[in-house]
Formats: structure tokens, C-alpha cells, sequence
């Protein structure tokens, strides 16, 4: 299978997004597989569904969906198991789980590097692998970091260093159909029109992200 | 006949009282449940603090022992928060290793401690580099009927306020620490963090305050950390039913609402035992 690989760059006067780049289907075992880069933060996803479940887990109305994320470095903690609850309830809110009822749906996450942002990428591989595997949505969704500097200002998808600097990090999953807030997550504290402000800029950010995934999937099915 | 169609039809059966703008335990959709706080019940304990929210009952126990400050920040001292949920709170829990829920639980308040920096690790300091306070912080849910953040985030903060740490010297000569339990000192608690917890119904109805049976029929959940000053200490989304902005708005401002009603709470009761 032809691998693709798409970049994109945004300046969004003074919010940049840093480089992305991905790669689909590069996996040949799994259903879906992506690798998702954002600057150097790198995550590679695999999905594995809709297949068989156990009994003791499968629902009788739709699919069981499960999240595996594996750090770096060291045996996934309770920092992961963390994550793996909010990627799991994201997709589980977008995958349309009742048109397979019974099944299990298992998404792999792969920490590749850290470069800050880890979590909106890890979101970022999570759909493109959705997509690769071509799994019913009923919206896309994109994940996008925001910190807020001791100043004010607001940099979307930030370094490691910029992350560690920030008084306050906020990661939004927005969804493809009116742009609506699908997690949330936060760390420090901000006031609430700060809040809303990086929320606004998520939103005008992920307008980038999804015109990006479009492009990624037309090359990758316009050779075929 | 009731009964048999909340068996049969949970979600309809509910809606009918959403219809209502009401829910079926009498509460409107933005009343929160009777809350009760008992403090100091566990005298072994250096600080304890029992919450009751309904039915949901949360109990927190803080123990503070002595270890050595980590290399690379020697002048900060430990607080280890660990939610338990033992099968005996309820029935989808079983004995053994800490399950998801647990897991994630103790990792939320984990993050709201270190965001609303209502204990500042600075101050468990007692000699640099050599001697801090580490507060290992028990959260154990007796009865989950619901919203365990909540209840886990407002005992912890009753706990804390109860705890009497005692006055620690360093021996000159011997080098070795001498701990006074004669002369006590309150913790330094700077922000009073409250949580606020919603649960999203077809994708538009928020309802404040979820019991355990409402959470199973709900979209999804929101919950949000508000401090004293108004400033958003956690934003906790995870998943579920897209919200816009303005939604997200209404939560906030009812959670600085709710975090009024909490604080006096906890004043009343803290005064309540000063006496002593």
C-alpha cells in the first residue's frame, strides 16, 4: 500500500501551527494505521475493527471501543490511563458504534517523540486512523493545544518548552460539524474569558487541521 | 406500572421528566443533591473529612510522614492523592488492581491540586534539601450513586483544612529530626477549589449533579474546577456530546454559583469545630 504524506503549515496572524505531516495506512496488519507529526511530536495509531470481542466486554447495543496508549519510555501509569479515557470518549462520541453491534473496536497509540502538544497529536492520529480504517463517523475531530503565556498571549500547538513556560495549557478535540468542543482538558488555571479565547482560536485553528486531513485522504486515494 | 417502564425504557422513561424540566428524585435540572460534610471522624488520621452528596459517600483521610526532599527540587516537599473504589461502593467494581475509573479519578485530582495550587509543595518544606512533609491524601468512595468527583474534590479540601501538621526541629548536634507532638500547626491551604460536575442528556439538556443512573443514560459529562477568585482551575471534558462555547459558558457560571454554596459549607463546619 502506497504510503502518502501531506504537510501543512498555517500562520494564523500571530497563532502558527507548527509543520504536520502524516502518513496513512503505513501499517500492513492492523485495519487503520496513521502517523501523525506535529513539528517533532510523533504518534503512530493503529486500529483494529470492528472484530470479534470478548464476551465480557461486548456491548449488546454497539461496538466496544478501546484505547491503548504506550509512552515513550517506562510501562504506561496512571498518567496514561488518564489519556486513554479521554481518547476513548472522544472517538466513542464520532464513531457510529451502533451500525456494529457486538464488535470491538481497538485503537493503538505509540508515543514515537515528545515535542509538546502530545496529547492533540495523539487525538490527530486517533481520527486519521478512523478514517484509514474507513469506520462510520459521524464527524471528524481534531485536537489542538493551546498555552497561555505569564503574559496573555495565547501560542497554539506549543513546544515542550513553551509548555513548561505557560502559566496555564488547554487541549480542545473540536468536532468537523460546527466546530463544536468535544474534550476539553486543562492544566494550570486561567480566567474564564482567557478560556473562551483559546477556545476561539481552536476553533479558528482546526479549520486548518481539517482542510489538512482532507488533502492527505485525496492524495491518498487519487493513485488508486 | 412505573417501575416496569423504567425497566423496560430507561431513556423514555426519563425523558418524560426532562420534559418536565425536572428529574425524578424532585430535583430541578440545575439543584444539586444534600450535601453534608462530617469532619475529623477518623482520629488516627491527621486530617479526615466524610462528604455525603445524596447517596454518593466520599471519605478522605490524610497522613503526613517525613521523607527526603527529591534531588532536583529540594525545596519542595509531596502530596500523593490515590482515589479508591472498592466493590463495596458498587457492584460494577471489582476487588484487585485500581480499575480506570480509579485510575483516572486519581489522576484528575492529582492535576486539580497542582492547578488551583491550593497547597503550595514549597510549604511542606521543613529543612532544605534534607527533611519535607509528604501528605499521602486516601480518597475512598463508601457509596457511589454519582458524580465521585465532586464529592472526592470537596472532601479532599475538608480533609486538608482539618489536618494539624506538628512543629518538626532539626537537632543541631545530632542531625536527626525531632518531631513535637505537643504543638500543632494548621496546613497553609491558599486556594479553595471546588468541582462542579454535569452530565450532557440527548446532546443539549445539561443536568448539574448526576446520580449513578443518570451518568449510565447520559452523552457525556463535563466537569469544572473553580477556585475563589472565579479563575477556571480545571476544565474537564472527557469526550462525549459536542458542546458549544455558550454551553460551556452556562456550566462555568453555574459552577462559580456552586463553589459560593460550597465555601460557606465548609466555613460553617471548620468554625463549627475551632474551639477545640
Amino acid at each position: 500500500m502506497a504510503a502518502e504524506v501531506a504537510e501543512a503549515e498555517a500562520a494564523d496572524g500571530q497563532c502558527r501551527l507548527r509543520r504536520f505531516s502524516c502518513e496513512l495506512g503505513l501499517l500492513s496488519r492492523p485495519d487503520g494505521s496513521a502517523a501523525f507529526l506535529q513539528g517533532d511530536t510523533s504518534v503512530l495509531a493503529g486500529l483494529y475493527g470492528p472484530a470479534e470481542a470478548k464476551i465480557s466486554k461486548e456491548l449488546p447495543d454497539r461496538a466496544a471501543l478501546d484505547v491503548l496508549l504506550r509512552p515513550k519510555v517506562g510501562l504506561p501509569g496512571v498518567l496514561e490511563r488518564s489519556r486513554e479515557q479521554l481518547l476513548q470518549q472522544t472517538c466513542e462520541a464520532v464513531v457510529l458504534g451502533v451500525l456494529h453491534p457486538r464488535t470491538a473496536i481497538s485503537l493503538v497509540l505509540q508515543v514515537l517523540s515528545d515535542a509538546g502538544s502530545l496529547l492533540s497529536c495523539c487525538l490527530n492520529a486517533a481520527c486519521m486512523a478512523l478514517l484509514d480504517a474507513g469506520l462510520p463517523l459521524s464527524a471528524l475531530f481534531c485536537g489542538v493545544t493551546c498555552a497561555l503565556q505569564p503574559d496573555g498571549a495565547i501560542l497554539l500547538d506549543p513546544t515542550a518548552r513553551q509548555e513548561q513556560e505557560a502559566r496555564a495549557v488547554l487541549t480542545f478535540a473540536i468536532a468537523s460539524a460546527e466546530r463544536k468542543v468535544l474534550m476539553v482538558t486543562t492544566k494550570g488555571s486561567c480566567s474564564v474569558q482567557e478560556m473562551q479565547q483559546c477556545l476561539a482560536a481552536a476553533q479558528r485553528a482546526a479549520d486548518t487541521i481539517f482542510q489538512f486531513y482532507r488533502d492527505s485522504v485525496r492524495r491518498r486515494y487519487s493513485k488508486c | 406500572m412505573a417501575a416496569a417502564f423504567k425497566t423496560v425504557e430507561p431513556l423514555e422513561y426519563y425523558r418524560r421528566f426532562l420534559k418536565e424540566n425536572c428529574r425524578p428524585d424532585g430535583r430541578e435540572l440545575g439543584e444539586f443533591r444534600t450535601t453534608t460534610v462530617n469532619i475529623g471522624s477518623i482520629t488516627t488520621a491527621d486530617g479526615s473529612a466524610l462528604v455525603k452528596l445524596g447517596n454518593t459517600t466520599v471519605i478522605c483521610g490524610v497522613k503526613a510522614e517525613l521523607a527526603a526532599p527529591a534531588a532536583d527540587s529540594a525545596n519542595k516537599g509531596y502530596i500523593v492523592p490515590n482515589v479508591e473504589l472498592p466493590s463495596l461502593c458498587a457492584e460494577r467494581f471489582r476487588s484487585g488492581p485500581p480499575g480506570e475509573e480509579a485510575q483516572a479519578a486519581s489522576q484528575f485530582i492529582a492535576d486539580v491540586i497542582e492547578n488551583s495550587q491550593m497547597i503550595v509543595k514549597e510549604d511542606l518544606c521543613i529543612a532544605n534539601g534534607k527533611l519535607a512533609w509528604v501528605l499521602y491524601c486516601d480518597i475512598i468512595c463508601l457509596d457511589y450513586d454519582g458524580n465521585l468527583l465532586d464529592a472526592s474534590v470537596f472532601a479532599l479540601l475538608a480533609a486538608l483544612k482539618n489536618v494539624q501538621l506538628p512543629s518538626v526541629t532539626i537537632n543541631e548536634e545530632t542531625g536527626l529530626s525531632e518531631v513535637n507532638l505537643k504543638q500543632k500547626n494548621p496546613l497553609i491551604i491558599r486556594k479553595h477549589p471546588v468541582a462542579t460536575s454535569f452530565a450532557i442528556f440527548d446532546d443539549t439538556l445539561l443536568i448539574v449533579d448526576p446520580t449513578a443512573e443518570e451518568e449510565d443514560l447520559a452523552t457525556g459529562t463535563v466537569t469544572i474546577v473553580t477556585d475563589e477568585e472565579g479563575r477556571l482551575c480545571s476544565v474537564h471534558k472527557p469526550g462525549g456530546s459536542p458542546l458549544t462555547g455558550a454551553k460551556l459558558q452556562d456550566c462555568i457560571t453555574r459552577a462559580i454559583t456552586r463553589h459560593k454554596e460550597v465555601k460557606k459549607l465548609i466555613d460553617k463546619v471548620i468554625k463549627s469545630i475551632t474551639p477545640k
